[in-house]
């Protein structure tokens, strides 16, 4: 099964409160394919042991990109419980590990 | 005396960054500016702890030995220096500064010094104000509160540029104002145009990380590679006074410029890409384009904006307990269910000595210490137990390295490497003060 990696990469920001991860394709059939696929419940499913969200997409089509605000992200400015990422930019990585279901291309 | 173009560079990302590309941009990127940004949300608040108990400068440690290596190139190639490195105490930061241009025989020591940042007095008057983080009155942490610093703007670095002083040492200032601030100055453009102020903050906001546009938190191996990561160079832009923006870095520099780092470090901290609120504009991000007009060479167009808030976002640091954290490493033969098992006992001993925790927690780097747990990962050859406990009392928190270093003779076989901390946790929330209750003000210090 394709992985948002095959298609996309991203880079996490901290917000404090909340972690920002952005997803940019590396072409348009990928970005169309996200823009159907990478819904804000896959992207909560995928953060609900870190996260309570909610999460919010913001799509950017001119610069095919995405941007996720997570919140209430677990070790945030505001509730430290010493996780080791306390800032939360390695959760680019797990955006990247989420399975896309959509229709596998023919070959494959 | 508004020029055409102005060439900014970026000199630090982050408190801890590297100088050396700062040095090679001095000296050989054709830059007007440069600006060293280095002060992330805790830093204050950290710096504010270190000055309060004598155990630092209360200013960024590494200001000396970056203003060492800038200062002398800098004076030499004519290039104006700003940065935030002045932390907790700017003007101490701008007297070392200009004691450092005198050591160095600098004709100019000159430090234009940005203050009013610090409004601790006035959030204090204020206990009603709403936490933008919870909602909660801010009376619920002014007890504990270690540093509240007002985000300020351009306009304030663009007067601390109008004394002629050939740097520029500030505390707290919003990140892409540090670079926003002598775009305007530099091409004499009004401080409510809100059409060039978009072009501005987009270029400041694409510089404020510096190694972060150019290659720098990018490379995946086989996947994006970066070339040269090693020698990565910084980021300048050009903007011209029509609002032209065109990023790029020194030839012969490692890494590299182009759409794809150009968005990542766009989107990067940032909440609505519609609505990114500086002190300067609320700046829409949504009909941003990146364009490469030449090899590691960008042009950015697009940017919009709409006028400034009538608050300055107040960052507030404050001490909310103490974390205790306990390592050690397991490996081999069933070394993920010895690790669990260690985790498990240090949690009961801790429980059985009478210590009490906001939370405990146990993971295992290589299984579940960054994303927690998640199905279908691979079972790493080696794990390290990581223990922590968050908790108000300092007892409690030493106690959980303790326990962590006696699963040596005590817990399961094979554990090894053994480390334990414990520190102060200094959290931050955020505030909305009115324009009015901050007052920025510039001194200029000079050495003899």
């Amino acid at each position: 099964m394709l992985t948002v990696h095959d298609l996309a990469h991203a880079r996490a920001g901290d917000k404090g409160h909340s972690v920002n991860v952005s997803v940019i394709a590396y072409d348009e059939a990928g970005y169309e394919r996200l823009l159907r696929e990478l819904t804000e419940a896959r992207v909560a499913a995928a953060f609900a042991a870190l996260a309570e969200g909610p999460v919010r997409r913001y799509a950017l089509p001119g610069l095919g990109a995405f941007n996720f605000v997570i919140e209430r992200v677990q070790g945030g400015g505001v509730t430290a419980t010493g996780a080791l990422d306390i800032h939360g930019k390695s959760l680019s990585s797990l955006m990247l590990t989420i399975p896309l279901p959509g229709n596998e291309p023919e070959g494959e | 005396m508004a020029e055409d173009t102005v060439r900014i560079g970026s000199g630090a990302g982050f408190a801890g960054d590297r100088w050396e590309p700062a040095v090679e941009l001095v000296e050989r990127g054709g830059i007007d500016y440069i600006a060293f940004e280095c002060l992330a949300e805790r830093t204050i608040a950290r710096e504010t702890l270190a000055l309060h108990r004598g155990q630092g400068s209360g200013y960024n440690p590494q200001l000396e030995d970056r203003m060492r290596a800038v200062l002398p190139p800098a004076a030499a190639q004519g290039v104006r220096v700003l940065s935030n490195m002045g932390a907790a105490d700017p003007l101490a930061a701008g007297r070392k500064t200009a004691e450092i241009a005198a050591e160095l025989g600098l004709d100019d020591r000159r430090c234009a010094v940005l203050l009013g940042d610090d409004v601790q007095e006035a959030v204090a008057a204020r206990p009603d104000l709403p936490l933008m983080e919870t909602g909660a009155p801010l009376e619920s942490i002014l007890p504990r509160m270690a540093s509240a610093n007002a985000y300020l703007g351009a306009d304030a670095v663009a007067s601390a540029l109008s004394t002629g002083a050939p740097v520029v040492v500030t505390g707290r200032v919003a990140d892409p104002s540090l670079f926003v601030g002598p775009i305007i100055h530099a091409l004499g453009w009004d401080y409510d145009d809100y059409i060039r102020l978009a072009q501005a903050t987009a270029t400041g906001h694409l510089l404020e990380c510096a190694g972060q546009v150019t290659g720098g938190y990018f490379a995946d191996p086989s996947v994006k590679d970066v070339a040269g990561l090693a020698r990565l160079g910084f980021p300048f832009a050009d903007v011209t006074d029509a609002g032209a923006i065109t990023i790029g870095k020194c030839d012969g520099s490692g890494g590299r410029i182009d759409a794809a780092t150009c968005t990542e470090q766009l989107l990067y901290e940032v909440d609505d890409p519609g609505a990114y609120i500086t002190p300067d504009c609320v700046l829409d991000m949504t009909g941003i384009a990146f364009d490469e007009v030449g090899p590691d060479r960008v042009a950015v167009s697009g940017a919009r904006a709409q006028p400034r808030t009538d608050t300055h976002k107040v960052s507030i640091g404050y001490f909310d307990g103490y974390l205790g954290e306990g390592l050690l490493s397991y490996g081999g033969p069933n070394a993920i269910a010895r690790a669990r098992l260690a985790g498990e006992i240090v949690a009961e001993r801790l429980r059985l000595r009478g210590f009490a925790y906001d939370a405990l927690d146990a993971r295992l780097i290589g299984i579940d210490s960054l994303h927690g747990p998640g199905a279908h990962r691979p079972e790493p050859y080696e794990v390290r137990l990581r223990v922590t406990g968050r908790t108000q009392d300092k007892k409690a928190a030493e106690a959980v390295g303790f326990e962590v270093a006696a699963l040596y003779t005590n817990g399961p076989a094979g554990g090894a490497g053994d480390a334990a901390s414990v520190r102060e946790i200094l959290a931050v929330q955020s505030v909305l003060l009115p324009r009015d209750l901050v007052t920025p003000r510039v001194e200029v210090v000079d050495a003899g």
